[in-house]
């Protein structure tokens, strides 16, 4: 059983005598589509890190929920984590595919050469591009690779950092469907993005932070672009 | 609304639960548990060495600047027309630990390109295993060098080293271990401060400096025949190398968590 929910508690993190974060509260349900929104610097990034284990708050504490019980921080809870940051997280010398089975193993997925396949198909990464090495992709073909890595353990908690960045129209079209896929299995999707078009049918939860605080925050089941351009304009602007 | 407080502007969505969700079981429920540590470290280093072997980069890098070294040095220290077999222990781990430096800063500049430090640290993993792993692969990097290194002193130097030379071998393969295991902790420190390739060895080398005078020592005994010296030193170094791995397996994961 994966995680059913995300409790984030007065989360503070300083950077020296910068404050990126500030008594941030946020909870994240089992198949929400949250959008974490705001202007450049307002502390999401540091937020997605925090979410991911790989940075320490300074204050406050991020709670873990599977079912009833609170999960500890350990090995096991990072496998239920998948992250797609502004890098690609993937090694350029090696292809598509050794990427993802080199990854596979290490989240102890059962047949990572099938996975790899699989989640390459899904993201469209076709067979002659998948021998190639990475480091000779464009930025959409990267783009896809990194998300395939963030989804190569079928993670309960996605969090994606700009995840429309350099895809084509198609490409982002069929990340919105995988998000919408993702809402119905019950995973808990984080997303941070400027693309406010592009995520608004699907989102369920948007939170706008702005100078490290939450400014705003509002759960509905789907918005429309108008909205979601509204809400950014009025809380993070 | 107040900043930090939640809106519930509408009845909270209906959260279906995730194991009916759960399609494809790509994982299976302790699949990743049960994996074992060398399996996982392992992994990390075979990851590592095939980067390597398909640019070779790296090796070819340090293998040429330890060729320079050990070449300039051989014609820098003569006496009476003859290369000094006095300097070979200075040149030969000053070649390697200069090289493994340079090595060590491209190994783990490849783990910033991608940031892919950060995706080894996000599975499950166990961090040491991850440690573990880069360690073994620079480990292998050094020796590849040291290889290169030991017969070029043994012919320019003009030593014949007898039997000696398997404890020599013995001896630059501890101090590999040693150099991977204090570097990697320091290179992972460094990975994401901007002026890293100064400090790497700024920081690394002081605490080489026992690693780097058993080394010198046991290799000036070895050349001077002294076989009981020679052992004293080795064991030196194979403590040196133990009490840094327990250092670096202590202090590892709490260094490279920003």
């Amino acid at each position: 059983m994966g995680l059913s929910r995300v409790a984030v508690q007065k989360v503070g993190k300083r950077f020296g005598h910068q404050r990126a974060l500030v008594g941030v509260d946020l909870e994240l349900a089992a198949g929400e589509v949250c959008a974490l929104l705001g202007p450049n610097g307002a502390g999401k990034s540091t937020l997605l890190g925090i979410l991911s284990t790989l940075v320490r708050p300074t204050s406050g504490a991020v709670t873990y929920v599977d079912g009833d019980a609170a999960r500890p921080a350990d090995d096991r809870l990072r496998g239920e984590i998948g992250l797609l940051a502004h890098a690609s997280l993937c090694y350029g010398e090696l292809t598509a595919v050794e990427n993802l089975v080199f990854f596979g193993g290490l989240y102890g997925v059962a047949d990572p050469e099938a996975r790899a396949h699989a989640l390459l198909d899904q993201v469209g990464l076709d067979g002659k591009a998948r021998a190639r090495v990475a480091s000779t992709y464009s930025r959409g073909m990267v783009q896809r690779l990194a998300l395939a890595r963030a989804l190569i353990a079928d993670p309960s908690l996605l969090l994606l950092d700009e995840p429309f960045t350099g895809l084509d129209r198609g490409g982002a079209l069929a990340l919105g469907q995988r998000l919408g896929q993702a809402r119905a299995d019950g995973v808990i999707v984080l997303v941070v993005t400027h693309d406010l078009e592009a995520i608004a049918e699907v989102t369920d939860h948007v939170v706008v932070l702005r100078r490290g605080q939450v400014a705003h925050a509002v759960r509905q089941r789907g918005f429309t672009y108008a909205e979601l351009r509204d809400l950014y304009h009025r809380h993070a602007d | 609304m107040e900043a930090g407080l939640i809106e519930v502007a509408a009845p909270p969505v209906s959260c279906p639960p995730r194991a009916a969700g759960r399609t494809t079981g790509a994982v299976g429920p302790s699949t990743a548990h049960r994996t074992g540590f060398l399996r996982l470290a392992g992994a990390v280093a075979a990851k590592d060495l095939r980067v390597e072997l398909r640019s070779r980069e790296v090796v070819y890098t340090m293998a040429f600047f330890a060729t320079v070294i050990v070449v300039v040095f051989s014609f820098a220290f003569v006496k009476d027309q003859r290369a000094l077999i006095e300097a070979v222990p200075g040149v030969a781990w000053a070649a390697v630990v200069f090289a493994g430096t340079i090595g060590l800063g491209r190994a783990f500049d490849r783990e910033r390109e991608g940031d892919t430090m950060r995706a080894l640290l996000l599975t499950p993993a166990p961090r040491l295993a991850v440690f573990a792993g880069k360690t073994v692969a620079i480990t292998a990097l050094v020796i590849s060098v040291e290889a290169v290194v030991l017969p070029l002193c043994l012919l320019f130097f003009n030593v014949d080293l007898g039997a000696g030379v398997l404890h020599l071998a013995l001896v630059l393969v501890l101090g590999a271990v040693g150099f991977a295991v204090v570097g990697t902790v320091f290179a992972a420190m460094l990975l994401r401060v901007r002026s890293r390739d100064v400090l790497l060895p700024v920081v690394l080398y002081p605490i080489l400096v026992p690693m780097i005078m058993a080394g010198t020592k046991a290799t000036g005994a070895l050349l001077a025949g002294a076989a009981g010296d020679a052992w004293f030193w080795t064991q030196f170094l194979a403590a040196y190398d133990a009490v840094f791995v327990i250092v670096a397996l202590w202090t590892f994961e709490a260094l490279v968590i920003e």
